[in-house]
């Protein structure tokens, strides 16, 4: 079965007919062609997916889409403002937090969606929120590294 | 107005040039690409280890609305394999099938549910087989043969001694023995598996895009097995989502879509689950090493006799060369003689194994560091005066004709020892527990391991030896005054893009953006090898330099004549071209409307190649294997914290210090070698491939334990150049070279911390806690702790 799904995707309200079993993810990726999203695994296993869920990151490969109904989606392209990456971006690419960039998405939604509730981590926290995420580029040095530089921005009053 | 000067690009902190790309979800990756009209492939997998074929029906899958075309191994007999002596198997399995999960047949349909709902019609007959999973199983007499023309299993046995190790032991005053077992492990690069083929049957062409390391491996595969003129197929390489050395060869992905394209007059796009992913493998194998080694009291080493087998899987890949490498890069690192190997690399019905970070050399390393640092805690010796004692002279030849121009690793070790606080480290906690209090008091202890490894700077006779140069860039130089910088190198993730950039910019003299390099498409961009063995900075970056040279000459002509003075007395600044400290000089801008007078669009070629010097030797077979322009040194310690109750061992901290030549970006060069490091970490501690019956376990990223970041160290790196005379701007590999240090560092920590010592990887919690277990109840029987 199909229905119509409403909700509030990087801003902007849109209406789709989706089907019932129809993941987040993968109509994030085919409906909306926001292939900024990844797939990184079958299924909840490496974060890659993570996007925003009324600010919660949230894994797109475990999330029905028909259940984001009336919801706020925030995907990897709706962060930067007037031209200038945000916060989080520049971190991971002034820092090196990304390299090969596949993980990069999720990191930077799950790391967002951090600083959005709490705008000034202990290194605990930033472990605790990236801990379902996996990277096979960096060891993760350079991604805690990224994270705090974003906080520093923040600070500044760049927007995460 | 500021005094014009020439910018620098070379030495800082440069982050990658595509680095907005990916922040920013704007990277294309292979599985991002959607063409109009495009067909979902799938790939139909043999529930078999080992069975010759009897029949592949379709009849039923054809049916199923939506299926544009099903094809299988009767579509294609021409077989493939990275190295032109082994190109034995199909990508689709002909005759008989060898590993659990090996392609059968593949489907292309309208969409993907279709295409699934074919795969489960497809019938599959077969007769079984008696299948092996290890290499001791694929070697017993009478074992059915998983090739023919390899009898007892044997992909390549190779057998050297260099001196004798008969008179080595007999000078030795130590001599130590040791077994060791490191387990397969896979790459599990985030990107899973794609290829999207588009055949255009009007013009009869192929385009195929496709998440490779090596683009033109794919595109002589595809000529190959497609029976194609190499001039009507086009590679595409879109961002790749890492490689490790997994896509260091043409996989059967790419050809089967290519296969079903073709069949299906249309574009089919393959995107394989992360199961598919793992069984596709080319991983490291499972190893086992026998290790034999004499030393004096001083800590010098007199003699070394190694056995090493390896579980191959199914089909070669790279495996001849991967057994070669594991005897050969023995040396090269220290002074080394009276040396015998004895190396077998066994076929198995297991997936195929490959080109793994590190190829071949990190799991013998594992052995011999952990052996000498066991001989001399025996012979009281501190385990940095048993390394010291054995350093090369460089430049020197090693006994296996391998060249050693710098030579970094003395300044590697000296580092480490230093900022770790090794000796006051080691005299204030040996022995001493940490963390521990209440009723866990006594159970944490901690530890301090150090070990050293080193990697080649690309192979110095590639495996497709044409006679051409080793690297080609072309740079192009128009009327807008962008240089575009043309490569055939393939960016994974590791910069080199990047890397081309900095050193084009950097012999210009102009800011970084100016300069975009374009790679990864056959149609535009000079042939290259690929990105394998830590090859392209050197390599391909000495190509570069080439080529902007080349640049620079032609511009300071057209600068030569537009002011009118001799080319030699034309200074070049970047933006500015003067004859002279006193004359105003022309803009580059002018420069370049001036050189585009005589030719129109500038290009330009740089080229490199190796020195017959660095080829290696011919001492025994395949004793090129090995040679290299220059190689990276690396020296690690690892502190960890040991709780004997639960058996988790705990990375404190990693001190690594890398011999880079020169490190021509700082923060690339900081974030390989802590990938490097932490990849080791992995194999140590957590990874693991482990199968049923050959079924693959932990093709998933569950049960295949990748560490997490709460589970991952702070790694410190110290950057150490020793300016090798050939590398660019005196640059050697950065990207491998410290992985295997860690495995041995590891054990040794853990060694120095509870006094036990773990040949077998990776060291579990459960191996530990057993371990600490049986010497428990060891002592409790002797009557006493």
């Amino acid at each position: 079965m199909a229905r119509l799904l409403e909700c509030r995707l990087n801003g902007r309200d849109r209406v789709d007919a989706v089907a019932d079993n129809i993941l987040l993810l993968d109509y994030l990726r085919e409906k909306a062609g926001l292939t900024g999203t990844k797939t990184g695994c079958d299924g909840g296993e490496c974060g890659a997916c993570t996007v925003l869920i009324d600010d919660q990151p949230t894994l797109s490969c475990l999330t029905l889409a028909a259940t984001v109904a009336g919801k706020r989606v925030d995907t990897i392209e709706s962060l930067g403002h007037d031209g200038q990456l945000s916060a989080v971006q520049r971190g991971f690419h002034e820092k090196l937090g990304s390299q090969c960039g596949y993980c990069t998405p999720g990191f930077i939604m799950a790391s967002a969606g951090l600083l959005r509730r709490n705008p000034d981590p202990s290194d605990t926290e930033i472990l605790e929120a990236l801990g379902s995420n996996i990277c096979r580029c960096t060891g993760y040095v350079k991604i805690i590294e990224a994270v705090k530089f974003a906080v520093a921005l923040g600070k500044q009053g760049v927007a995460p | 107005m500021n005094k014009p000067a020439p910018t620098h690009n070379i030495g800082g902190y440069v982050p990658m040039i595509d680095g907005p790309e990916k922040v920013s979800g704007r990277a294309r990756y292979t599985a991002d690409i959607v063409a109009s009209g495009q067909l979902a492939g799938r790939i139909y997998r043999s529930p078999y280890s080992h069975a010759e074929i009897i029949n592949v029906d379709v009849s039923e899958a054809l049916k199923v609305p939506g299926v544009i075309a099903v094809v299988t191994g009767a579509d294609c007999d021409k077989g493939f394999g990275v190295l032109p002596i082994a190109r034995t198997e199909y990508p689709l399995a002909r005759d008989k099938v060898r590993y659990r999960g090996e392609p059968v047949a593949a489907v292309a349909a309208l969409d993907d549910d279709a295409a699934r709902e074919a795969l489960r019609r497809i019938k599959f007959e077969a007769k079984e087989l008696p299948a092996y999973y290890t290499a001791e199983d694929a070697a017993a007499p009478g074992a059915v043969l998983l090739h023919e023309k390899k009898p007892g299993n044997i992909e390549r046995d190779v057998l050297f001694e260099l001196g004798s190790v008969a008179q080595g032991f007999a000078e030795a005053e130590l001599v130590r023995e040791g077994t060791y077992n490191c387990a397969e492990v896979c790459q599990n690069q985030m990107e899973m598996h794609a290829a999207v083929a588009e055949y255009d049957a009007v013009r009869d062409r192929m385009t195929v895009h496709a998440s490779t390391q090596v683009p033109y491996y794919v595109h002589l595969m595809l000529s190959q097995t497609l029976g194609m003129d190499m001039s009507r197929i086009r590679v595409i390489k879109p961002h790749v989502g890492g490689g490790f050395g997994c896509r260091t060869e043409t996989l059967n992905i790419e050809l089967i879509a290519a296969l079903l394209a073709r069949k299906a007059n249309g574009t089919v796009r393959i995107v394989t689950t992360r199961e598919e992913t793992f069984i596709t493998h080319r991983g490291r194998p499972e190893t086992d090493i026998s290790l034999r080694i004499g030393m004096r009291k001083d800590g010098r080493i007199t003699a070394v006799e190694c056995g090493c087998d390896q579980r191959g899987g199914a089909h070669s890949g790279y495996g001849v060369v991967t057994i070669l490498y594991a005897g050969s890069m023995l040396y090269a690192i220290y002074d080394l003689h009276n040396v015998k190997y004895t190396g077998r690399r066994m076929l198995t019905n297991t997936p195929p194994c490959g080109a793994f970070r590190g190829h071949g050399t990190v799991d013998i390393r594992f052995a011999f560091e952990a052996l000498i640092d066991e001989m001399a805690a025996e012979l009281g010796l501190d385990p940095f005066a048993v390394r010291r004692a054995n350093l090369l002279n460089a430049p020197t030849f090693t006994d296996n004709d391998l060249m050693v121009n710098s030579y970094g690793l003395p300044e590697c070790l000296d580092w480490v020892e230093r900022e770790s606080g090794w000796k006051k480290q080691k005299r204030k906690d040996k022995g001493k527990l940490a963390n521990g209090n209440g009723a866990r008091k006594g159970l944490i202890h901690k530890g301090f391991g150090m070990a050293c490894s080193h990697y080649i700077s690309g192979a110095s006779k590639p495996v497709n030896w044409t006679g051409e140069p080793h690297a080609t860039v072309k740079i192009k130089l128009d009327f807008d005054g962008s240089i575009v910088v043309l490569s055939g190198a393939a960016d994974i993730g590791q910069g080199s893009t990047t890397i081309l950039a900095q050193t084009v910019a950097e012999v210009l003299g102009l800011d970084l953006a100016r300069v975009r390099v374009v790679t990864g498409d056959s149609e535009v961009v000079p042939k290259d090898n690929g990105s394998y063995s830590s090859r392209v900075t050197f390599m391909v970056g000495n190509a570069a330099l080439d080529a902007a040279r080349n640049l620079k000459a032609v511009l300071v002509n057209a600068a030569a004549r537009k002011l009118e003075a001799r080319p030699e007395d034309i200074e070049c600044l970047g933006e500015i071209y003067r004859a002279g400290a006193q004359d105003k000089g022309a803009t580059f801008d002018e420069v370049v409307t001036e050189a585009l007078k005589d030719t129109g669009t500038i290009t330009v070629t740089g080229n490199y190649s190796t020195i017959p010097e660095s080829h290696g030797g011919k001492k025994y077979r395949g004793a090129a294997i090995g040679g290299t322009m220059g190689y990276s040194y690396s020296a690690q310690v690892v502190e960890v914290s040991v709780d004997e109750e639960t058996g988790v061992v705990t990375v404190d901290k990693v001190w690594v210090a890398h011999d880079c030549g020169k490190a021509l970006n700082r923060l690339t060069v900081e974030g390989q070698v802590q990938g490097s490091v932490w990849m080791g970490m992995g194999q140590a501690m957590s990874e693991e491939a482990a199968y049923f019956n050959g079924l693959m376990l932990t093709a998933n990223m569950l049960d295949y334990r990748v560490p997490t970041i709460q589970d991952s160290p702070p790694i410190e790196v110290g950057i150490i150049e020793s300016n090798d005379p050939h590398g660019p701007f005196g640059a050697k590999e950065a990207g491998e070279g410290s992985l295997a240090a860690f495995l041995p560092a590891l054990t040794n920590a853990i060694a120095d911390a509870i006094g036990i010592r773990f040949n077998d990887l990776p060291v579990t919690p459960d191996r530990v806690f057993e371990a600490v277990e049986k010497r428990k109840r060891a002592a409790e029987k002797r009557g006493g702790p």
